[in-house]
C-alpha cells in the first residue's frame, strides 16, 4: 500500500513536472468558430514546437463579455473585428506592441497599416477583411437584389423566408443604411423611425441566427440571409443556388484583428505567431481557407486563383459604400439597446 | 433535495450523535459553494449601477428593477407606466415550459407505466434504453430536431410520400417548435421519477378495485393516480423548471425572434447590451417565481399527506 502512494505521488510530481515543461511552448488563443484552419496551426507547431489551443466564440460581444468576466490573463491573442478593437482599448484590455517586436509588421498593406479603430497598429495585426450584406436564393426570386429592401421591406415571395445575423452591430448598421441615417443617431426622429421600421420589418422574418447564418441558405430553410461575404461564398460552393448582393444604399464593411491582450500568459509566443500570421503564405492558406481577404502585401501569388474571381468579392458598379460599424457614446447606445430589445421581446 | 438528505440520515443519526456536526460539513459546504453563494452574488449585482459595456459599478442602484417594472419611452424621460416588455416573455417562457411539461407528461406517463408494468428483469432495459439519446450533446439533439422537422427534413417527406399532406408543414421557427425541443429535451427527467413511483404501486391494488367493479379509467383516475402523484409532481417540476430557464431550444427550433426569460439574461451577460444588474434582477425575479411554484407543491403535498394520514 505504501509503495502505491509512493509510487502514485512519484507519478504526479512527474506529470506536474511534464505541464510545466509544455507551458513553456504554448499559446491560447481566443477565436472566432470556423476561421482557423488546423493545417495553419499545425505548421506553427512544427514550426517552433509551441503548442496552440484555442477556444472559439460566435459574436464579438460574446467575446469581450468572456474577456472582462474573468478571461483576461487566460488568453494570449484574440480576433475582435474592427469596431470591437478601439472598444477593447477603451476598456484597457489590451497589450501595446513596442516598435521592433513584430519582425514582419511592414508587410502589412499599406491601406491597413494606420487604420482609425487602432491607430499605428499599436496593439493589432489585419486578419482578414471583407463584407456583410446577404445573399438571396435566385430559385425563390428572380427580381432585383441590390436593394436593402430585399430584408425590410421583401417582395411577397421572400416574406417570410429570411434570416438575420443575431447580432445587433450587423442589423441595426444595415437598418440605418436603409433609412439612409447615420449609425449613432441621436436625432430622436431618426431613432423613432428606426424603431418603426424594424418592428414592421419583423414580420418577414423567419429567425435571428448567426452560427447556423451558411446552413440555412444551403438547407434551404431560408431563402434570404444576412451574411458575411466569405460564408455566402461557401454556400454557394456546398450547392446553394445563392447570389450575394451589394446593394445601392450601401453595406457592411469589416476588418478583423488579431490583438495582444493585456496579461497574456505567453506574450513571446504570441508575437511569434503574429509574426507567423503576416507571412504571406501562411495568411494566404487561411484567406483560402475563410475566403474573406488578407491584410498583407505579398499575398497574391499564394491565393487561390478562383478566389478574386468570386462574385461575392467583386461589388458591381452601381454597389453602394462599404461602411464599418461605429461605436456609439453610452447615452446613444441605451436607445439602440432599447430598440433591440423591442425588436425581440 | 436537502430535506432528503438530512430525513434520510437521521435513521443512523443516534450512532455517530457526537460526529454528526462535522460529518455534515461537506453538505454544508457544496450547499454554500455552489447553491448560496452564486445565488447571494446575483442578488447583491441586481443592486448595483451597470457599466458600459459589461460589468458593474459598486454603486447601490435600484436601476435594474426600475427598468423591468416602468417604461420610461424609447429615450428614458417619459413619466413611468407599466413595463408589459419584460412581463410578456415571462408569460411567453411559463406559457412554453408548460406547454412542454403537459406533453411530456402525456408522453413520459404512459411509457413509464408501461415500463413499470413489464416483468421485473426487463425493466432495466427499457430504461436504459430511455436514458441512451441523453448521453449526447443537448446542443446535438436541438440541431438533430431541426433537422428531422424542417421544411425539406425526413418528417415533411414522409408526410408528403405517404400523401398525407400536399406541402410541407411549418414547424421550425414556431411556438410549437420550441415546446417539441423542450419536451424531447428533458423527458427522461419526468419518465424516471413517475416509473419509479408506479413501479412502487402495488398492482393489486389495482385488482381490488376491479373486484369492486371499478371500471379501468376510474381505477386509473381514483386508485392509480393518487398513489403515483408524487412522482408525477416531482417530474413536472423537473421538465417544467429547467424549460423555463432553457435557451437552446428557443434559439434554435424558435429561431431566437422571440425572447424567452433564458435568452433575455444570456442577452444582458453575452450580448450587445452587456447589462449585467439588469441580468441578475432578471434572475432574481425568475428564481423568486420558482420558488413559490415550488413552496405552493410543497403546501399541497403537506395537505395531501395529511388528509391520507
Amino acid at each position: 500500500m505504501k509503495n502505491l502512494l509512493i509510487a502514485s505521488a512519484a507519478t504526479l510530481a512527474l506529470s506536474v513536472a511534464a505541464n510545466a515543461a509544455a507551458a513553456e511552448g504554448k499559446l491560447v488563443l481566443y477565436h472566432w468558430f470556423e476561421y482557423m484552419p488546423q493545417e495553419v496551426l499545425d505548421k506553427f507547431t512544427a514550426e517552433t514546437g509551441i503548442e496552440v489551443t484555442m477556444d472559439t466564440y460566435d459574436s464579438n460581444e460574446s467575446m469581450l463579455a468572456t474577456l472582462k468576466a474573468g478571461g483576461m490573463g487566460t488568453y494570449d491573442l484574440a480576433v475582435p473585428g474592427d469596431y470591437m478593437v478601439s472598444i477593447m482599448a477603451g476598456e484597457g484590455l489590451l497589450d501595446t506592441i513596442a516598435d521592433g517586436e513584430l519582425a514582419n509588421k511592414g508587410n502589412i498593406a499599406p491601406e491597413w497599416a494606420d487604420p482609425s479603430f487602432d491607430p499605428g497598429r499599436a496593439s493589432s495585426i489585419p486578419y482578414q477583411w471583407g463584407s456583410t450584406s446577404f445573399a438571396v436564393n435566385r430559385d425563390a426570386y428572380s427580381g432585383d437584389i441590390q436593394t436593402t429592401d430585399i430584408l425590410f421591406n421583401p417582395p411577397a415571395e421572400l416574406s417570410g423566408k429570411i434570416n438575420m445575423l443575431d447580432s445587433q452591430g450587423e442589423v441595426m448598421a444595415m437598418a440605418s443604411l436603409h433609412l439612409g441615417i447615420p449609425q449613432c443617431s441621436a436625432d430622436r426622429e431618426q431613432l423613432k423611425a428606426l424603431n418603426a421600421m424594424l418592428q414592421d420589418a419583423k414580420q418577414h422574418w423567419a429567425s435571428f441566427n448567426s452560427d447556423t447564418a451558411k446552413e440555412v441558405l444551403v438547407s434551404g430553410d431560408a431563402a434570404v440571409g444576412q451574411i458575411y461575404d466569405g460564408f455566402a461564398a461557401k454556400a454557394r460552393e456546398e450547392g446553394a443556388n445563392v447570389e450575394y448582393a451589394y446593394p445601392t444604399q450601401g453595406y457592411v464593411a469589416w476588418m478583423d484583428n488579431v490583438v495582444l491582450l493585456k496579461d497574456a500568459p505567453n506574450r513571446d509566443n504570441a508575437l511569434k505567431f503574429m509574426d507567423f500570421l503576416l507571412e504571406p503564405e501562411n495568411i494566404a492558406a487561411v484567406t483560402n481557407y475563410a475566403q474573406y481577404n488578407a491584410g498583407v502585401t505579398g499575398v497574391a501569388d499564394f491565393l487561390d486563383p478562383a478566389l478574386a474571381a468570386q462574385p461575392e468579392k467583386n461589388p458591381h458598379a452601381d454597389a453602394g459604400d462599404g461602411v464599418f460599424i461605429e461605436v456609439c457614446d453610452q447615452e446613444t447606445q441605451a436607445v439602440y439597446d432599447q430598440i433591440w430589445t423591442n425588436l425581440k421581446k | 433535495m436537502a430535506a432528503g438528505a438530512a430525513s434520510g440520515g437521521s435513521a443512523r443519526a443516534d450512532t455517530y450523535k457526537d460526529a454528526r456536526g462535522w460529518l455534515l460539513l461537506p453538505s454544508w459546504a457544496v450547499l454554500g459553494i455552489f447553491v448560496l453563494g452564486p445565488v447571494c452574488m446575483m442578488l447583491i449585482y441586481s443592486f448595483l449601477t451597470k457599466e458600459f459595456r459589461g460589468g458593474v459599478i459598486w454603486e447601490f442602484s435600484l436601476a435594474a428593477y426600475d427598468q423591468f417594472f416602468f417604461d420610461r419611452g424609447l429615450f428614458g424621460d417619459e413619466p413611468p407606466s407599466i413595463e408589459w416588455t419584460y412581463i410578456t416573455i415571462f408569460w411567453r417562457s411559463i406559457w412554453q415550459a408548460g406547454a412542454a411539461t403537459l406533453l411530456s407528461l402525456l408522453i413520459g406517463f404512459p411509457t413509464a407505466y408501461f415500463i413499470a408494468t413489464r416483468p421485473e428483469n426487463v425493466r432495466p432495459v427499457w430504461v436504459f434504453l430511455i436514458t441512451i439519446p441523453y448521453w449526447v450533446n443537448l446542443l446535438i439533439r436541438t440541431v438533430s430536431m431541426k433537422f428531422l422537422l424542417r421544411d425539406q427534413g425526413p418528417l415533411n417527406d414522409f408526410l408528403i410520400g405517404t400523401g398525407l399532406i400536399d406541402s410541407p408543414i411549418h414547424i421550425v421557427n414556431t411556438n410549437f417548435a420550441v415546446q417539441l425541443g423542450l419536451f424531447y429535451s428533458y423527458l427522461p427527467f419526468m419518465v424516471l421519477p413517475v416509473y419509479a413511483a408506479v413501479e412502487r404501486y402495488n398492482f393489486s391494488l389495482s385488482e381490488a378495485a376491479a373486484d369492486l367493479y371499478a371500471s379501468k379509467w376510474t381505477t386509473l383516475r381514483r386508485i392509480v393516480l393518487p398513489a403515483v402523484k408524487p412522482g408525477v409532481v416531482a417530474g413536472c417540476i423537473l421538465v417544467f423548471v429547467p424549460s423555463m430557464g432553457s435557451f437552446l431550444a428557443p434559439d434554435l427550433l424558435g429561431g431566437a425572434k422571440n425572447f424567452m426569460i433564458g435568452s433575455l439574461i444570456e442577452e444582458q451577460f453575452k450580448g450587445n447590451a452587456g447589462n449585467w444588474p439588469f441580468g441578475a434582477a432578471a434572475s432574481m425575479i425568475l428564481l423568486t417565481m420558482v420558488l413559490i411554484i415550488l413552496m405552493f407543491s410543497a403546501r399541497q403535498q403537506a395537505k395531501a399527506d395529511k388528509t391520507e394520514g
